[in-house]
């Protein structure tokens, strides 16, 4: 189990704009001083909305693209300037991007007939990788005759048999419909856990980055707004920004003098199912309401704790309060709950004493 | 820590080394193909006696350059109404090819007939007929029709060339629009013709562009219709004006030959590079759909 | 949206019936390929059977006379032999040359429009013209090509490319494949840009090399624009008079006739149409199982 680590990056994308517009200036930094290190055996999920840079960072990694800036550390050697084959590491694309005109059998052992392995090598661990991930039966077919999820193990099972330092996924779910992703998540998860080895893996969904991440790095126009694991960055965003785009609905921010005040939407509940202890109160003026699985989503304004903001309640079914719209209604979330950012900067800040228990 | 280190210098020799082969390579593939113009070039202003002394250097004027065999092409032979005539036909022919191989092509790419496939491929067939083989027989109805010696009879005759190739082309860029555009158009109060002209249309532009200029090319090169239709010079076109006027007999006016060569050649390949990228999008649209 | 209001409810005309506008659209380019190839194509057959000279055009039926004087002609089997050898080296060749000049105008260099700019040159000119510029370049006294070649010190004296029956189908073959060679490029591009980025990327992953990833990855993927590309090689050299009767006039002793141009002399500089039509027949079989062959070989290839 190896380490993958990146100092100080920074990649300049401006050819391609150069030549269209000459001297346009149009340079796109597409990361901007990335700082991350993957632990050995652990699963990084690189999370943030399209062109925040993440599939550049992986394709940094990979060596498909070269750092303007900065270093790539695989196993502790400085990799820059060396071409992705010799820098140990599987690669499994958005696309898959099997060759469609080889048989799975001749997709999987492609890799080690490049590193020209012993035939019996080749034999051996194509039937082991086929075996691993259950595709078996389909190495003489083409990859246009398999479906979108046995597409992706025979990516994988061709990533498998390199013995990779590192696993890099581009966002593999991602051609995949709703009902297979779950199913898919699963298994990716499984096959993780038993293989072992070091992965770095790129979504867009918070869901996946959750369900799959031992730890998240959130990014946002080529930068690192924060590592953790997936209670800290939902609990305890690092800035507004993770705050925001992590959680559905996202956490509610309501101004208050230079203090942003951010409470999840399932920890605004009605006065009387808080513990009046330790609890902070405002009044919801309850807008529309939605049923949504069991639980109660409350759109409303909140006014008492700061500026009057539109906030989003979520009432677990436990909770059987009546609420209708067109009312107000007495709300409150456990002070240890708050959690407070600079308004100016949007940089987590220290607490300020809020009354009204 | 060594071993990378060697390795990494390896792998930045390696990738200097692959950047040099790119350049030689592209440097040689445009001198294999461009030196006889770079010849063509420097013999079009070398004096006669520079030009017939088999020990003179073909790239370099031995002798001072000279304007006057490129003066003599442009005044004293009819060059400049060969140029006029190209243009014309070329125009003409390109206006007609479009206009009737676009709403073939749709036609055949969308309106889903039965025949559609079967026609498409004899629409190409037709393509395989070679001008050697018709043009005694058309030359027969150029006479008939009474266009022998005139421009007509290329502009009536050259599309049934570039037609084929063109619904060819055109069908594969009409594939490629999403059906759905159509539908909407349709949806909005368009007919289904109006639909093709208003949303399709502007679609294919590329397309279009990629047929006109792939059309021009094949009429400016057009050799064996032009030269059996047309025998005077003042109705003559480049491709066969030139080797007609400035070769008399056995006198090449070698000079003025090669000037008119670079002449022509210079503005139909730099027009071709304009649209290249589209030509070649176009192209694989239609080939890989076909 | 306002004038069609005004003109109440539009209802469905011819113009939105699928049925007939897939007629109409079609019809023009139907009745114009009909009247201009189909025609002239049943009375080249017409003359083909006929006595028909450019002297005395009346039309009198003589059954396959034509043929057999045709065959009974050693220039004919002669032309048949140097066709075939004419188009299968410079299909070869222009198919080579096309797919290594592609790969090199998709690389990614300074001043590559420049370089595509020449590259495309010589299929630009005119075919007539720029035959007769090689017709300067091979000259027997003056030739350049010679004048490299004495600097190089690889021959001495001149080498008469148009005069020796070996150089002179050399010349022809060569002239043509420099023509057709950047359309075949171009073509082949055509396949390469087409090839996901993602599938090289991934080859680059698994270790291959670019020799691995060009032959395995590359030119498997390639291989239905390669086939066009050489079924286009194919077809216009096949048919192509004007390079050799340009350059050689199918000289020296129809070393370099081929059936075009064999065509051309009998049927218009020899005045007997019938003859001329005759053999400018056999053209078009061969061409048809040669694109059919191509076409198939094509689908085939897709549909794997």
């Amino acid at each position: 189990m190896k380490t993958v680590e990146v100092r100080e990056l920074v990649k300049t994308f401006d050819g391609h704009l150069r030549r269209t517009r000459r001297g346009g200036g149009d340079v796109v930094r597409a990361l901007d001083g990335v700082n991350l290190a993957a632990e050995p055996g652990e699963y990084l999920v690189l999370l943030g909305p399209s062109g925040c840079g993440k599939t550049t960072l992986l394709r940094t990694i990979a060596g498909l693209e070269h750092p303007t800036e900065g270093e790539v550390l695989i196993d502790g050697q400085v990799v820059n300037g060396l071409p992705p084959r010799v820098r140990q590491i599987a690669m499994v694309f958005q696309s898959y991007a099997l060759y469609p005109n080889k048989t799975v059998r001749d997709n999987i052992v492609f890799p080690l007939r490049a590193e020209k392995a012993p035939r019996e090598t080749q034999e051996s661990k194509t039937r082991w990788a086929a075996e691993l991930l259950g595709i078996g039966p389909l190495l003489d077919r083409k990859p246009r005759q398999l479906s979108g999820g046995e597409r992706q193990r025979v990516a994988l099972a061709r990533a498998l048999v390199r013995d990779p330092a590192v696993f890099l996924l581009d966002e593999p779910l991602s051609n995949l419909d709703a009902k297979m992703r779950a199913t898919a998540r699963d298994e990716l998860k499984r096959f993780q856990e038993q293989v072992g080895t070091t992965t770095i893996y790129v979504t867009h969904d918070q869901a996946e980055a959750m369900g799959l991440g031992d730890r998240i790095a959130v990014l946002e126009k080529g930068r690192v707004r924060q590592v953790g694991t997936p209670v800290e960055v939902y609990d305890d965003p690092a800035d507004t920004f993770v705050a925001t785009f992590i959680g559905s609905p996202p956490m509610n921010l309501v101004r208050r003098d230079d203090r942003l005040v951010g409470f999840r939407p399932e920890h605004l509940l009605p006065v009387e199912n808080v513990p009046h202890d330790a609890r902070v109160t405002m009044d919801l003026r309850v807008e529309r309401m939605e049923y949504l699985s069991g639980d109660r989503h409350v759109y409303g304004t909140v006014t008492g704790l700061g500026e009057d903001t539109r906030v989003i309640a979520r009432l677990p079914a436990t909770i059987t309060t009546p609420i209708r719209a067109g009312e107000a209604h007495g709300f409150a979330v456990a002070a240890d709950r708050l959690r407070f950012f600079d308004a100016e900067a949007g940089t987590r800040a220290p607490a300020v004493p809020i009354g009204k228990p | 820590m060594n071993e990378t280190e060697a390795l990494r210098r390896r792998y930045a020799r390696r990738h200097v080394a692959a950047r040099v082969g790119v350049y030689g390579a592209a440097v040689l593939a445009a001198l294999v193909c461009a030196l006889p113009f770079l010849w063509s070039l420097v013999s079009a202003f070398k004096q006669n006696r520079d030009l017939y002394n088999p020990e003179s250097n073909p790239f370099a004027f031995n002798e001072p350059a000279t304007p006057d065999h490129v003066r003599f092409l442009l005044t004293d032979t009819p060059f400049l109404t060969f140029v006029g005539n190209t243009l014309l036909v070329g125009a003409a022919v390109v206006a007609l090819t479009l206009l009737m191989s676009l709403p073939a092509a749709y036609s055949l790419a969308r309106l889903n007939r039965p025949w559609g496939t079967p026609m498409g491929i004899a629409i190409f067939l037709v393509y395989l007929v070679p001008p050697s083989l018709l043009f005694l027989s058309l030359t027969r109805v150029v006479v008939s029709l009474g266009l022998e010696d005139t421009l007509w009879s290329m502009i009536v005759v050259y599309p049934t060339i570039t037609v084929p190739v063109s619904v060819w082309l055109l069908i594969g860029f009409l594939k490629a629009v999403p059906k759905d555009v159509e539908e909407q158009a349709m949806v909005d109060g368009h007919s289904r013709l109006g639909a093709f002209a208003r949303a399709v249309l502007p679609l294919v532009f590329p397309g279009i562009v990629a047929v006109v200029v792939f059309t021009f090319t094949l009429t400016a090169s057009e050799f064996v219709y032009a030269l059996a239709f047309v025998s005077s010079s003042p109705k003559m076109v480049v491709s066969t004006g030139v080797p007609t006027q400035l070769i008399r007999g056995d006198v090449f006016f070698w000079q003025s030959l090669q000037a008119a060569a670079v002449v022509t050649a210079m503005p139909i390949a730099f027009l071709f590079n304009l649209f290249l990228d589209r030509f070649v999008t176009g192209f694989t649209m239609g080939a890989v759909k076909t | 949206m306002t004038a069609r209001r005004r003109e109440g409810v539009p209802r469905a005309g011819l113009a939105d019936r699928e049925g007939f506008l897939a007629w109409a659209m079609l019809l023009p380019s139907v009745v114009y390929i009909v009247a201009l190839v189909g025609v002239p194509f049943l009375l080249a057959v017409a003359f083909a059977f006929s006595d028909v000279t450019t002297g005395d055009p009346s039309y009198d039926f003589v059954g396959l006379r034509n043929f057999t004087a045709v065959f009974d002609d050693g220039v004919f089997w002669r032309s048949l032999g140097n066709t075939l050898l004419f188009t299968t080296s410079a299909m070869v060749l222009i198919v080579v040359f096309g797919k290594i000049l592609a790969n090199i105008l998709v690389a990614d260099f300074r001043g590559k429009w420049l370089v595509r700019f020449l590259v495309l040159l010589p299929w630009t000119t005119p075919v007539a013209l720029s035959t007769i510029s090689w017709l300067w370049f091979l000259d027997s006294i003056y030739s350049p090509v010679d004048w490299v070649l004495r600097r190089l010190g690889l021959i001495e004296g001149n080498v008469v490319w148009l005069g020796d029956p070996g150089t002179a189908m050399l010349s022809v073959v060569l002239v043509q494949t420099w023509r057709l060679t950047p359309l075949a490029a171009v073509i082949v591009m055509a396949g390469l840009v087409a090839i996901p980025r993602d599938l090289d990327e991934a080859a680059r992953i698994d270790g291959a090399g670019f020799w691995r990833r060009m032959l395995e990855v590359t030119i498997p993927l390639t291989l239905p624009v390669i086939a066009v590309a050489a079924l286009f090689g194919a077809i216009m050299t096949f048919t192509d008079m004007t390079v050799s009767y340009v350059l050689t006039r199918g000289g020296p002793t129809h070393a370099t006739d081929v059936l075009a141009s064999w065509a051309y002399f009998r049927g218009i500089e020899g005045g007997d149409v019938g003859q001329g039509a005759a053999i400018a027949l056999f053209l078009f079989p061969i061409l048809l199982a040669g694109a059919i062959a191509i076409l198939r070989a094509v689908r085939r290839l897709e549909a794997q």
